[in-house]
């Protein structure tokens, strides 16, 4: 589903973000991404939504080679990822509802549709009852759930996450780990960049360790 | 999380997918126009000062050159009017008897380019300047009738310049004195007309490029207000044409409501016009009334409005756009 060959991303003055770097994250894989920060991890998740070109080697994301991606079909790349940002990047003016509709109202999808997606994405976070408030009014670990709805309510097949747990306590963190891997199960390719080791240690998935922009470690997925 | 909806089916992102997932793409297109609409109506709702601001600036722009523009129809108009009545007057030597006259203009009616031709007599001449000058005493005093007898000639073109040709040839007549066609003001008059014409293209010109400049820069504000949303719009998959539509629709409303208050802005000046205009043309012995800017006029100005507010907001927005990207 994502596989990254010989990847690099050298920035403009030298400074190289990634260094060679190859994987493979298998379609319906739950996988971790780990490293010190500067390590690459955020640099990933910009490949793979072509946030950032890669200045050398492959990318290849639901069966499309990113290089030869033309700049006006990004939109529809991203429209296969939902995206969770460590500051859940939400719009505040507007309720949780409309927040959560946003990746729906792009692809133009009806009202009623739009009503019952954005419900079900709200319920499997648990937060129905908050669908008119507006996100200034929950707490951090709400308003990461809003994210997550709002990157899941559009059933894109990849999920990413970027230091998802990183403005959480412990608990909330659990629970939000949680919510991913239920998506996981329902088939949904999930990579979540997170330097939260004791967290990601417990769980059963595989991590991938990177140092400098290269890949230093791997642990596998552990079987239950 | 207590209840658990269908799971979620891998969608494959390729071309159809939003087909596949229920989304026409023309109701799609269709439903995001409307929803674009209605929400540039409610941002107009939520912010009635500084949108009525921006209109009455859009509008105040419009207005002056409509208004100009008023101004040279109505002086067309009038000077249409005064062509309309150009004569040439005749005066014919002493010697000429009324009788003589009298054939004379029969002869000059059949001359090519002469619409009509009469004879005012001397004695007619006589009592018509009595009437007009209240010299009665004067010309009493003088004995005899001292105007000569006179040929009032209309040409049957209204072209000053065919208008003179009449006059040359009127003017070689040998019953003629001499002949007069006061062209010169009215040469005057149209040389002010296209001056004016002139002038009001231009100001129009600069004051359209006025309401570009002021489209483009509310709008360079109203997107950089929104650089973050934007920035999210694009990361979860928002196509450039999605971006720019809330701000050409932003465009186009506030130079079609900047053209209607340019209308009622002129409406309302020629109002309080009227009145005074008609007591003048009434000193005048004239049913002249100020027209106002017409119907097609109104509606090409409205366009207008629409136009350049679409085409500033075009102009800022474009450029603006691409240059927000999320990194």
């Amino acid at each position: 589903m994502i596989h990254f060959d010989h990847a690099g991303k050298r920035y403009p003055g030298g400074f190289e973000a990634l260094n060679g770097l190859s994987f493979e994250i298998a379609q319906g894989e739950m996988a971790f991404l780990t490293g010190h920060s500067g390590a690459g991890k955020s640099t990933v998740l910009k490949l793979i939504a072509l946030i950032e070109r890669a200045s050398s080697g492959q990318v290849i994301v639901n069966g499309l080679n990113l290089a030869a991606l033309r700049e006006r079909r990004i939109p529809h790349l991203r429209r296969s990822i939902g995206m969770v940002f460590q500051n859940h990047r939400l719009l505040y003016d507007r309720t949780v509802f409309d927040n959560v509709a946003l990746p729906l109202i792009i692809s133009g999808h009806g009202h009623g549709e739009i009503g019952r997606r954005v419900r079900a994405a709200l319920d499997k976070v648990g937060l129905l009852n908050k669908e008119r408030a507006y996100p200034i009014t929950l707490s951090g670990g709400e308003q990461q759930r809003v994210g997550i709805a709002r990157a899941v309510v559009h059933k894109p097949p990849i999920l990413l996450a970027d230091e998802p747990t990183g403005n959480l306590d412990p608990d909330l963190s659990r629970e939000v780990m949680e919510l991913f891997r239920r998506f996981n199960q329902f088939g949904v390719t999930v990579l979540i960049a997170s330097h939260d080791l004791d967290l990601i240690t417990r769980l059963p998935y595989r991590i991938l360790s990177l140092k400098a922009g290269r890949l230093t470690g791997e642990r596998a997925a552990l079987t239950a | 999380m207590k209840r658990h909806r269908t799971p979620a089916p891998p969608e494959a992102p390729r071309r159809g997918a939003e087909r596949r997932a229920g989304v026409n793409r023309f109701s799609a297109w269709l439903r995001n126009h409307l929803r674009v609409f209605f929400n540039t109506l409610g941002q107009l709702y939520r912010a009635p000062l500084h949108a009525l601001l921006t209109v009455a600036v859009i509008g105040i722009a419009l207005a002056l050159p409509a208004a100009l523009y008023v101004l040279l129809q109505n002086t067309q108009r009038l000077a249409d009017h005064w062509e309309g009545t150009a004569q040439i007057s005749l005066f014919l030597k002493p010697s000429v008897s009324d009788d003589e006259a009298e054939k004379l203009a029969a002869r000059v009616r059949g001359l090519a380019g002469i619409k009509q031709a009469r004879v005012l007599s001397r004695a007619q001449a006589l009592e018509e300047f009595r009437a007009l000058s209240g010299l009665d005493q004067a010309l009493a005093a003088l004995g005899e009738n001292p105007l000569p007898a006179l040929l009032i000639v209309t040409p049957a073109s209204e072209e000053p310049a065919d208008a003179e040709a009449v006059l040359e040839t009127l003017a070689a007549l040998p019953e003629v004195e001499t002949a007069e066609l006061d062209l010169g003001w009215l040469k005057r008059l149209r040389a002010l007309l296209d001056l004016m014409r002139r002038a009001v293209w231009l100001l129009g010109a600069l004051l359209c490029s006025a309401v570009l400049l002021i489209m483009g820069n509310t709008l360079r504000l109203a997107i950089q207000n929104r650089h973050e949303e934007i920035e999210l719009m694009r990361l979860i998959g928002a196509t450039d044409t999605f971006l720019r539509r809330p701000f050409l629709y932003f465009g186009l409303m506030y130079g079609l409501l900047g053209a209607l208050f340019a209308l009622i802005l002129l409406g309302l000046t020629l109002g309080l016009l009227a009145a005074p205009a008609k007591t003048l043309a009434a000193l005048y012995n004239s049913s002249f009334e100020i027209n106002g800017l017409g119907l097609n006029a109104s509606l090409g100005l409205l366009a207008l409005g629409a136009l350049l507010g679409l085409a500033g907001a075009w102009l800022a927005v474009s450029r603006q756009l691409k240059q927000i990207q999320p990194g």
